[in-house]
């Protein structure tokens, strides 16, 4: 497959063909090399500056990104919406802006509007990258765990993927269901139907209302964070009930292929959507996901400033 | 003063008449009369369609409260530049128009607008939902009906306690359909493509209970509820068999939900953010059809200015609503008269003259002799590229910027006398 990308946003992975992920996987692997190194510096960013824009609390992308910028040798910055002028009434256009004034290269945002990074990429000169923007997509996190997938399983395409979980209010799920499906896996949505509504299968996924249904079959098993604090009590009756249906347990775990992956895009609820044995066990691929998310991102900072798409298999890095 | 017109060799179609053929049209003093006047400006209106002058029952000026977004003298000028002779405005202003006073502050400001300006009286105090307004004294003051536009009164006892007290007064009532514990946060149509774009939805449920509802007080009640800007094909389905059961309830289409679907939204873009919200396409099918068989009455443009810096935001904290006027007649001719062939040039006049003037009881929407000379002479085939800078509004918030349309008007008379025409722009 011939290596292609050009451009200088990544805001929806919906956006962009099944060639161009796979640039993104390719180089990925490139970077991967980089972080087992003993230095695990290249100057491919050195005098770029890129700003860490969150305006929705995030720990673990946030500090990816940056560590991500920092071994391309670029200089970061971080923004966090207490510390920005949006407290102060100033838009989100305004607050960008002066971002650029201040040529900065690239902003990765996080922001609780769907549509918020694609707002930014279409009025900056900047490349923005979206680091997960309400309901809509987290780019980054579809692409880590299609490139786990891949390293883990040795393909895509074919491969049995079910996404359980509040599926209609994630973008961990939007990002993976656009990526899968266009890769050529098989994507089945689990959860209640309140949480995974029919209008899913216009997205060319399956749907099941029942852990139990996919165990047998599935290649891959993606647990999504449950949230009930305030915003879902309309959607189900809570954690128990959840768990009971829907949770990962030591008894359906045993169901499982025996190299079936198990993922979660963290932070988990142990012993609610996963059980905590179950979490640390075998197949759990979770904290790969994390080291993967590095490599993901340094592709995706290098691509989107203009960069050499890399092959692993015709370098020698 | 002393001003005469002869409007020569056009087609003229008069619906309220059951005219459809060429003649000439004469006014004299802001009337339409029976002779020629000696010393009359000619309008050569050979080729064109002589109509009377459209009237559109739903726009939001702006005045009193939002003048950065449009005003009564600007908005008019839209209504002139798009052939219309007559609005009805909103009454979600600021203040909210709850009272005679705001009612004379706007009928001040409207007796200088280029076009025939009326208003409607909010049914609740502050559009609140709860206390009604003082509907007595607004129907002194000339309001032409009494609407919550914008909102939607949830409590059914206070609805049904409105339209009740309305009747006396003859004063119809407009109600924007929206349940609001379902639309609840929902920006956008809840379908596919909220799905695919995480936007929180706004299911046509949530149009179709208030529809069901509005059906059943008209009934009880015996006095007309109008539904505003249809957007769901099964609240066209309900309003069908109301209508064939003879209940008094009538309906109105907007271009916006005739011409674009959900799919619009895929770039995040707030010009097409609108409420009701842009729905599929088998909900345009749906409307279209309840145009062509007589369930939905009346066409109007919901026009709702919103200045490009509140526009220019974040998908969901964007205000709902986009311009209309400009491009309406184009946009209905484009679709009902070319595209789909649904409804015939006279039938698509109706909806925008006489029956629009019979639900409100206004002396308009008719050549007759004798009726205020309100007058749009069209070109229903004009194909142009409309450019939201040649807009005469304050704002810029149109869905249909470069698009090529297909009928136009080119001259609009309002009271005897061009306003506007197509060659010479405003008069004034």
């Amino acid at each position: 497959m011939t290596m292609n990308w050009q451009h200088k946003d990544l805001c929806a992975l919906a956006d962009h063909s099944a060639q161009e992920l796979m640039t993104i996987l390719d180089t990925a692997t490139v970077f991967k090399g980089v972080g087992e190194r003993n230095l695990k510096k290249v100057p491919a960013l050195r005098g770029k500056t890129l700003v860490n824009f969150f305006i929705e609390p995030s720990t673990r992308t946030r500090i990816s990104f940056e560590l991500a910028a920092m071994r391309l040798s670029a200089d970061v910055v971080n923004i966090s919406a207490s510390a920005s002028s949006l407290e102060k009434g100033e838009t989100l256009l305004d607050t960008a802006r002066n971002l650029e004034a201040l040529r900065a290269d690239l902003i990765v945002i996080r922001h609780k509007s769907a549509g918020s990074a694609r707002f930014l990429a279409d009025r900056l000169q900047a490349s923005v990258i979206n680091a997960g923007d309400g309901a809509h997509e987290h780019p980054t996190q579809g692409l880590l765990d299609a490139f786990t997938i891949r390293e883990k399983l040795g393909r895509i395409e074919g491969v049995r993927v079910a996404i359980v979980g509040d599926i209609l209010f994630s973008r961990v799920a939007r990002s993976n269901i656009q990526l899968l499906t266009k890769l050529g896996a098989r994507v089945t949505l689990v959860g209640p139907p309140t949480l995974v509504p029919a209008a899913f299968s216009s997205l060319g996924v399956e749907i099941a209302h029942s852990i139990d249904e996919v165990l047998e079959e599935s290649d891959v098993i993606n647990l999504l964070r449950i949230q009930h604090e305030r915003q879902r009590r309309e959607y189900f009756p809570g954690v128990g009930e959840y768990t009971a249906r829907f949770g990962l347990t030591k008894k359906r775990a045993a169901l499982l292929k025996g190299n079936c992956l198990i993922m979660h895009p963290g932070p988990m609820n142990r012993g609610v959507e996963i059980d905590s044995a179950v979490a640390d066990g075998k197949g759990s691929v979770i904290l790969d996901q994390v080291t993967n998310g590095l490599a993901v991102r340094m592709a995706v900072l290098y691509l989107c400033s203009g960069g050499v798409p890399m092959d692993p298999s015709a370098t020698d890095q | 003063m002393n001003h005469s017109l002869h409007i020569t060799g056009g087609r003229v179609i008069d619906p309220a008449n059951g005219i459809d053929e060429i003649r000439d049209i004469h006014v004299r003093d802001g009337i339409i009369v029976k002779e020629k006047s000696p010393h009359a400006e000619v309008i050569d209106a050979a080729g064109k369609v002589v109509s009377p002058g459209l009237i559109d029952i739903h726009v939001h000026f702006r005045e009193p409260g939002q003048s950065h977004k449009e005003t009564i003298a600007s908005g008019a000028r839209c209504a002139a530049f798009g052939g219309f002779t007559t609005v009805v405005c909103m009454p979600n202003t600021s203040p909210v128009a709850d009272s005679p006073s705001t009612i004379a502050w706007i009928q001040e400001r409207a007796a200088t607008a280029c076009v025939n300006v009326f208003c409607t009286g909010a049914i609740t105090r502050g559009l609140a939902g709860e206390e009604m307004s003082p509907i007595g004294a607004l129907a002194q003051a000339g309001v032409v009906a009494l609407t919550d536009d914008g909102r939607c009164i949830q409590n059914h006892g206070v609805m049904r306690r409105a339209v009740e007290y309305a009747r006396q007064f003859g004063l119809p009532v407009m109600d924007h359909c929206q349940e609001a514990t379902l639309s609840a946060d929902g920006v956008m149509n809840e379908g596919e493509w909220s799905t695919r774009l995480g936007l929180p939805g706004w299911p046509a449920l949530a149009e179709d209970l208030i529809v069901a509802r509005n059906i059943l007080l008209a009934e009880e009640t015996g006095h007309p509820i109008h539904c505003q800007h249809i957007s769901s094909a099964r609240s066209v389905r309900l309003l069908r068999e109301a209508r064939h059961r003879g209940v008094p309830i009538t309906a109105e289409a907007c271009p916006h939900h005739i011409s674009l679907t959900d799919e619009r939204l895929k770039t995040f873009d707030t010009n097409f953010k609108v409420n009701p919200p842009l729905r599929t396409p088998a909900d345009i099918d749906a409307i279209i059809e309840g145009i062509a068989d007589g369930t939905i009455t009346i066409l109007a443009s919901d026009h709702a200015p919103h200045a490009t810096y509140e526009k220019e935001v974040e998908f969901d904290q964007a205000p709902f609503g986009m311009l209309g006027l400009e491009t309406e007649l184009a946009v209905f001719l484009e679709i009902l008269l070319h595209q789909r062939k649904a409804l015939t040039l006279p039938q698509i006049i109706t909806l925008l003259t006489v029956n629009p003037a019979k639900l409100l009881r206004l002396d308009r929407g008719t050549l007759s002799i004798g009726a205020p000379a309100d007058i749009t002479i069209l070109n229903p085939s004009h194909s142009w590229t409309y450019d939201r800078n040649d807009s005469p509004s304050l704002s810029k918030n149109t869905p249909f910027h470069e698009f090529a349309l297909r009928g136009r008007a080119l001259t609009t008379i309002v009271g005897g006398k061009v306003v506007w025409d197509l060659e010479n722009g405003f008069r004034n």
